[in-house]
């Protein structure tokens, strides 16, 4: 297969760097999880600590990156410091091709340095730089722009940071790259942070051939055409993802205000319409993808106190953050909005892990389980000024209640109470859909942990009447095999529509490589397999799941949730993870 | 016109030089299809990556400014072709230069001398210099870049 199937393993401990061929691990697992799967496997120790030197981080890109459009993302895997269990996150920017340009398949981390550094990938070379004088900038976009401007490869670089959540381990912080795209879920930035590195540089410029010249080019066209011409994409295109939040407020699966309520008044206000007609000032792509996706919106501010003075700042939108920071905290007003999300891009932060804890706080302050002594601002819904203050205070851990917050809802309920309303799946907070028995269930079984965690909410969305639970548990699995397929190949999961299994068949010919679909759905469940088994050997088990009592208390577009529905869903779940790991 | 009469061919007034031109750097997303393009550009050998494109697209300082593309402008007296020691680069007729690798020592006089900054270093120190081939342009999906007569 003519791919890139280098493996570049960095030492922050010993300041050591090696690479080594491993084209059997690409042409057996593509690249991407498959791939990141097995290194991980051969580089961690299971019971490694998430913040300690025992921590790996994989980056592996797929075999279409950057022979085709669309395959424009990296996937990274390691040990997640918010949920103690594999965690593994996608994201776009220049990052893929970077890594392939550089001529790499995939990156691994690992040790500790001892003071801050940041790496920069320069093909062939690896620098590490002292990172002291850069190190507790809290502004992620100040830091990238601070290496921006001491760096070479213009263009062609990706630059992966953390800002002052990652600094200060918390635990959902995420590693920003390009300005605007995420390794979001899972606390990558906290990896970071406790490995003392302030960023990851790919600097790349290399190129190779495909085994099939003629054929080559005419698979990319067609991808390509397919891509623009087809309305498979359409969706994104135009209002981005925030198109969603309309539909899903009408269907009444919006949780809002820590799902008390699946619709909110100003839902209007907030969405991808409104967006788009009053604030959109320009849309970018990731590398290689022609879609542009990323919305970007202009907000523009008088100073205080000095008149005629405006600071505009440009500010990315999509729909989970409209659903973390806006009506899971009851904010209706687009300005108010924008600047929690730009504070959370600021400091580095997972915005749906921190919408999800800043609503508990609000509700447990409401029902007093905690006090302002605790949260040291009062919190209230449709309150943005001290939400804004909360996030400071995340970064800042002023507290005892802002150190346990900075660790998660899950924790945070354990030391003060109401777990009934503190919406985490296996440590995880929740995303923005409250669609019925798929959506939750998906959070519990799913095994991709990045964005959505699995496809339940869409497979809640086109259900007509009911399924039983064995239904539900079998459709997951088997949308959730294929996406390992995705997601090693790595194409993004908006482009799935244009990635279809005789498609997929198609690209791989030029580059030299038979496959078929039967034999990529197989690899699918052996991917699947081989994730659940090391998901499992890092203590992850179906007992130890909580479904907060909330979800049974707000009403879904499938009815009211009865619990019964998820025990007989996990209980046949459970076999089925027997069947299939043996 | 009549076909019969062998003296038209002769007489017909060569056509305008078509050269990649920008129609609208605003509405450049930085996706950089055009890098791609550059490099399955020939039919015979195209590759996959970057390391031969003539053409780079990149922020402007951080993506939130947006984006923007760099190649050749096909400038009239081109510093490249003056510093090169070797006649590998040479004026092309439409404007902008041919590149004849044969003949390229990879000094790297062409892509200290470039005003612009639109010549690119290869992995094999030999630069990567836009043709005005215009290949790029059918893949540009957001109508930055044309590939049009101009002017000569």
């Amino acid at each position: 297969m003519r791919a890139r199937t280098k493996v570049l393993k960095i030492d922050l401990s010993r300041y050591k760097y090696e690479a080594e061929d491993r084209s059997e691990l690409f042409e057996k697992w593509l690249g991407g999880v498959g791939v990141a799967v097995q290194l991980l496997r051969e580089e961690i120790d299971v019971k490694a600590d998430p913040l300690g030197e025992d921590n790996v981080i994989v980056f592996a890109i797929g075999p279409f990156t950057p022979a085709y459009p669309l395959a424009s993302k990296t996937v990274a895997l390691f040990k997640s410091p918010l949920t103690g269990n594999l965690g593994e996150s996608h994201a776009g920017g220049r990052t893929a091709t970077s890594i392939a340009n550089a001529g790499y398949g995939a990156i691994v981390i690992k040790g500790t340095s001892k003071t801050p550094v940041y790496v920069v990938v320069n093909n062939e070379k690896v620098y590490f730089r002292d990172a002291r004088g850069i190190w507790g900038i809290k502004s992620s976009p100040t830091a990238g722009r601070i290496i921006a401007e001491r760096e070479k490869g213009r263009g062609m670089r990706t630059i992966m940071r953390i800002g002052g959540a990652g600094d200060n381990l918390v635990r959902y912080a995420c590693v920003t790259t390009e300005t605007y795209r995420h390794f979001g879920r899972l606390g990558l930035g906290a990896v970071f942070g406790s490995k003392k590195l302030k960023a990851l540089v790919v600097i790349g410029r290399g190129s190779y051939k495909p085994a099939d010249a003629g054929g080559y080019r005419k698979v990319y066209e067609k991808i390509f055409r397919t891509a623009l011409e087809s309305d498979v994409m359409n969706k994104y295109h135009l209002l981005g993802t925030p198109v969603n939040v309309n539909p899903l407020n009408e269907l009444g699966a919006l949780p809002t205000r820590n799902l008390k309520a699946v619709r909110f008044e100003r839902a209007e206000e907030i969405s991808g319409e409104a967006f788009a007609e009053f604030n959109l000032g320009r849309r970018i792509g990731c590398s290689h993808c022609p879609i542009a996706c990323i919305h970007i919106a202009v907000l523009r501010e008088p100073y205080e106190g000095a008149p005629y003075f405006y600071k505009t700042t440009m500010i990315s939108y999509d729909y989970e953050l409209i659903y973390a920071l806006g009506t899971m905290l009851g904010i209706g007003d687009r300005d108010c909005l924008l600047k929690l999300i730009h504070r959370a891009e600021v400091y580095g932060l997972d915005a749906m892990s921190t919408g999800v804890c800043l609503a508990w706080a609000t509700e447990a302050l409401e029902k007093g389980l905690i006090s302002e002594k605790e949260t040291l601002v009062k919190l209230q819904f449709g309150d943005h000024d001290a939400y804004l203050r909360a996030m400071d205070f995340l970064v800042d851990q002023p507290n005892d209640f802002y150190k346990h917050l900075a660790q998660g809802v899950e924790k945070t309920s354990d030391v003060y109470g109401g777990k009934e309303f503190a919406l985490a799946f296996g440590g995880n907070e929740m995303p923005g859909y409250h669609v019925g028995y798929a959506t939750h269930l998906g959070y519990l079984m799913g095994l991709r942990h990045s964005h959505l965690d699995n496809a339940g909410y869409s497979l809640d969305q086109k259900i007509e009447g009911e399924m039983t639970p064995r239904e539900v548990v079998d459709s997951l699995v088997k949308e959730e095999m294929w996406r390992q397929v995705l997601s090693s190949l790595v194409v993004c999961f908006f482009a799935r529509g244009v990635y279809k299994p005789e498609t997929v068949v198609e690209a791989f010919k030029p580059l030299g490589a038979e496959t078929s679909e039967e034999k990529l759905r197989e690899l699918g469940r052996e991917i699947y397999v081989e994730k659940l088994k090391l998901k499992m050997d890092m203590g992850f088990t179906l007992d130890s799941l909580r479904l907060p009592k909330r979800i049974f208390e707000t009403e879904t577009p499938h009815g009211m949730l009865k619990e019964e529905f998820f025990k007989e869903a996990l209980d046949y779940y459970a076999h089925k993870i027997k069947e299939l790991t043996g | 016109m009549s076909s019969g009469n062998f003296l038209i061919p002769c007489a017909k007034k060569r056509a305008m030089p078509k050269r990649l031109v920008i129609k609208d750097l605003e509405r450049c997303v930085g996706c950089g299809l055009c890098m791609y393009a550059c490099a399955r550009r020939s039919a015979k050998s195209p590759e996959i990556g970057i390391d031969r494109s003539g053409i780079l697209t990149t922020s402007l300082s951080g993506f939130e400014r947006g984006a923007t593309v760099i190649f050749c402008r096909a400038c009239e007296e081109p510093p490249c072709v003056q510093v090169c020691p070797t006649g590998a680069l040479t004026p092309r007729r439409d404007g902008g230069v041919s590149y004849k690798e044969e003949l390229c020592i990879g000094c790297g006089n062409c892509i200290r001398a470039c005003n612009i900054g639109a010549i690119f270093e290869r992995s094999d120190g030999k630069p990567a210099v836009c043709v005005h081939c215009g290949y790029c342009a059918k893949f540009c999906p957001h109508g930055v870049l044309a590939f049009e007569e101009v002017p000569a």
